[in-house]
């Protein structure tokens, strides 16, 4: 069975794609050949061919939260957004702290998605993410971890830290730190600075976590394994890293679109929906962030999915959990960026794709022979709002609900299937 | 200083004193002002608010400001109902959202919401129709508060604000009373000066239009008023302090502190006062305190606020019935 996809573009040229089952046959400018004899066409005229991509850091809820989303329905967002597969991190209830929820949480993803997008769960660093002792990191691997964490509950035990990072590099895993100073701010609920002294709310300073990130880059080097950085939100990180990576530490950084594109301002007028772990810093970390993902500072971005249920954010600040619902935007926002001139097309390949594969050792297109059919279709000039008739995910906990977004997922094959 | 007869107040809601324009602000105090006439008649209700409903939704503790509001709303005929974190649904797991709509239901002319979150009035400002005012919320504002420390100010100072100076002294970092003020009396013309320990500056306060001093006779030197305010004896279990006596041998204002002011210096404090603490009873008795005159400036000023928040449907009536 062959698939070609005709008149598409990609990174700035019309190409005709072949696939051949589940893989890349070639890719050609546009015309160059005639599509073979019996081979299904699809004519993407106006539509931009993009590699499925990598979503290194979302909260899919399931076990435990199903209320706020479920497997299901966050690969659907996934799919949707133009994600073939997702890195889920383990603060689920129970925890994903054994093997049995490792497999209980891929056997949610086969049934409810056949095809794809393929789910890669992050083993728990520590037993319940209680940060006292370490995770059966071993049994988590072999039942498909593919990566360490203990998101969402800081490492505060630096000892620990250091223990899991040496038993993590053996087992080929590499641990993603949420870097959060645990007493500087302690129960903050927007950046410190000039905008949460107004508002007359906590704030913590973006040195509370660039201090952790410093704990973590200085022990990578010492232990000489490598280290990931989650959702950097501060530029002072930034800095550490820079100097990390100049010393030849084997660091890499994700940050998230919405760091790219909104700042503290966004919590004004208290709203719940901006409110996010790392909080939204200042304009200047804004930019700081957009000049490092251009420039590969920052490796790779990443949505950090966190979908809430309405009733939870529809409250006080203080009261309002942390996290965004991504999935479903993130090719629009990050779209946004090319349109702009700030990343280009091929940028958005290697923060979302290229990069993400590298780190965690997975899969990727790259649009060579042979590679697999992971793609998508978008369209680069349709505008939609976010809302609940356009989102796939459970949750629509985002500042950019009803806002019109530009560029749309329109159709997306993985591994040579055409999901929609 | 007086307004304009044609002027309308155009607010729904009053959620902190950044919305108001000087003549919104001088409107309140004018109208307070005929409020305060009222209140020392032997016979002090009016019909005005009659068959208005007003209720008072404290969730977070407080006596002063509830009794002030109520007194106010009561001297206006307007019916009043509390509503207190303790008996309410709040207590049973019933979010701040159904609680609101409940009360909506009942169909209030105005609430006044107290509460422990910042921006806790604008998320009930954003939900219901009726009108919203602020009675202190988190460390945001305290709008009536910062009126009423201006109607006082007023009655000493008559209009003349401009060029004159004002110390808030104390935890500022924490405190609705300073943030209202700040911009408060900024609007108006004064000087505002600032003066805490480090720890107890709000983050960002060198873009705010005020002086920051961290040695209180410095403070103090020459300023036309003091403003305490009150310690919350949490702030030294949070870290922020070493002692509570190191604190008060730091900022405790007294008598030789106000012999550096203005001689006809004033001393406000929102209350309730920790005596000894960040003011001490010398100058709390002292002919300089406005402390009680502030109490009754709260009634009259919420007075003002409720008629004009309970009336605003009432375009182009004139104001004279009152």
């Amino acid at each position: 069975m062959t698939l070609c996809i005709k008149n598409a573009r990609h990174l700035e040229a019309p190409v005709d794609l072949l696939v051949h089952g589940a893989e890349i046959l070639t890719m050609t400018p546009a015309g160059h050949h005639p599509a073979p004899e019996g081979c299904e066409v699809f004519d993407a005229r106006g539509l931009v061919l993009m590699p499925s991509l990598i979503d290194a850091h979302v909260h899919l809820r399931e076990p435990g939260f199903e209320y706020k989303e479920d497997i299901a329905s966050g690969l659907a967002a996934a799919a949707h957004g133009g994600f073939g597969a997702v890195l889920c991190m383990a603060n689920t209830r129970p925890v994903n702290d054994t093997a049995s929820v490792t497999r209980f949480m891929l056997d949610r993803a086969r049934s409810s998605h056949p095809h794809g997008p393929r789910l890669y769960p992050v083993a728990a660093a520590s037993v319940g993410l209680r940060g006292e002792e370490m995770a059966p990191l071993a049994e988590l691997r072999e039942a498909g971890c593919v990566a360490v964490s203990n998101d969402g509950r800081p490492l505060e035990n630096t000892e620990l830290l250091r223990r899991i990072m040496e038993y993590a590099a053996d087992l080929g895993l590499i641990l993603i730190d949420h870097c959060e100073d645990p007493w500087l701010g302690r129960g903050w609920l927007m950046n410190e600075g000039p905008a949460s002294g107004l508002l007359g709310v906590k704030g913590q300073p973006g040195v509370g976590e660039a201090v952790q990130a410093a704990r973590d880059v200085m022990l990578a080097e010492y232990l000489h394994v490598p280290v990931h950085i989650a959702h950097v939100s501060s530029r002072l990180t930034l800095e550490v890293i820079a100097w990390a990576k100049a010393r030849g530490v084997k660091v890499s950084a994700e940050t998230c679109p919405h760091y790219l594109l909104l700042d503290e301002s966004a919590l004004e007028g208290y709203n719940t929906a901006a409110k996010v772990s790392p909080p939204l810093r200042a304009p200047e970390d804004r930019e700081a962030l957009r000049r490092a993902v251009k420039d590969g500072l920052i490796d790779i971005l990443v949505t950090d999915h966190a979908p809430h249920a309405a009733q939870e954010k529809e409250s006080t600040l203080d009261e309002a959990p942390c996290g965004l619902s991504g999935l479903d935007l993130a090719v629009s926002l990050t779209w946004s960026l090319v349109a702009q001139g700030v990343l280009s097309e091929a940028d958005l390949q290697r923060l979302w794709c290229r990069s993400p594969a590298e780190i965690f050792h997975l899969p990727w297109n790259g649009f060579a022979p042979g590679d697999p059919a992971d793609f998508f279709l978008l369209d680069p000039d349709e505008t939609w709002i976010p809302g609940p008739e356009t989102m796939f995910s459970k949750s629509r906990n985002t500042p950019f609900l009803g806002q019109t977004l530009r560029g749309r997922v329109k159709h997306h094959w993985l591994g040579g299937a055409r999901l929609f | 200083m007086t307004t304009d007869n044609r002027y309308h107040w155009p607010h729904k809601d009053l959620l902190d004193v950044t919305q108001l324009s000087r003549e919104d602000v001088l409107h309140v105090l004018d109208l307070a002002a005929r409020f305060r006439e009222i209140n020392r008649r032997p016979i002090k209700k009016v019909p005005t608010l009659k068959g208005k409903t007003v209720v008072l939704f404290f969730v977070e503790n407080s006596t002063r400001t509830k009794t002030s509001f109520d007194v106010a709303g009561k001297r206006l005929s307007a019916d009043t109902y509390s509503l207190a974190r303790t008996g309410s649904s709040l207590n049973k797991g019933e979010s701040l959202k159904d609680t609101a709509l409940t009360l909506q239901a009942m169909g209030p002319d105005v609430i006044v919401i107290r509460h422990s979150s910042s921006g806790a009035a604008a998320f009930l400002a954003d939900l219901l129709p009726c009108g919203i005012v602020n009675g202190g919320d988190g460390w945001h504002a305290h709008p009536t508060q910062a009126l009423l420390d201006c109607f006082s100010l007023r009655e000493t100072w008559g209009d003349d604000f401009a060029g004159r100076s004002l110390l808030i002294l104390g935890d500022i970092a924490h405190s609705r009373v300073a943030r209202s003020n700040v911009h408060l009396l900024s609007l108006l013309g004064v000087k505002v000066r600032l003066c805490a320990p480090r720890t107890l500056l709000p983050a960002g306060v060198e873009t705010w239009p005020v002086e920051v001093f961290c040695d209180l006779r410095s403070a103090v030197r020459d300023v036309d008023a003091v403003m305490c305010l009150r310690l919350q004896l949490e702030r030294q279990q949070a870290g922020l302090l070493p002692d509570l006596a190191e604190y008060s041998r730091r900022f405790c204002l007294g008598p030789a502190h106000l012999a550096l002011a203005r001689p006809d210096a004033k001393v406000l404090h929102p209350g309730p006062l920790n005596r000894g603490l960040e003011i001490s009873p010398e100058i709390a008795d002292a002919p300089a305190s406005l402390v009680l005159n502030q109490v009754a400036a709260g009634v009259a000023t919420r007075m003002a606020v409720l008629y004009l928040l309970a009336r605003r449907d009432a375009a182009g009536e004139q104001e004279g019935n009152c």
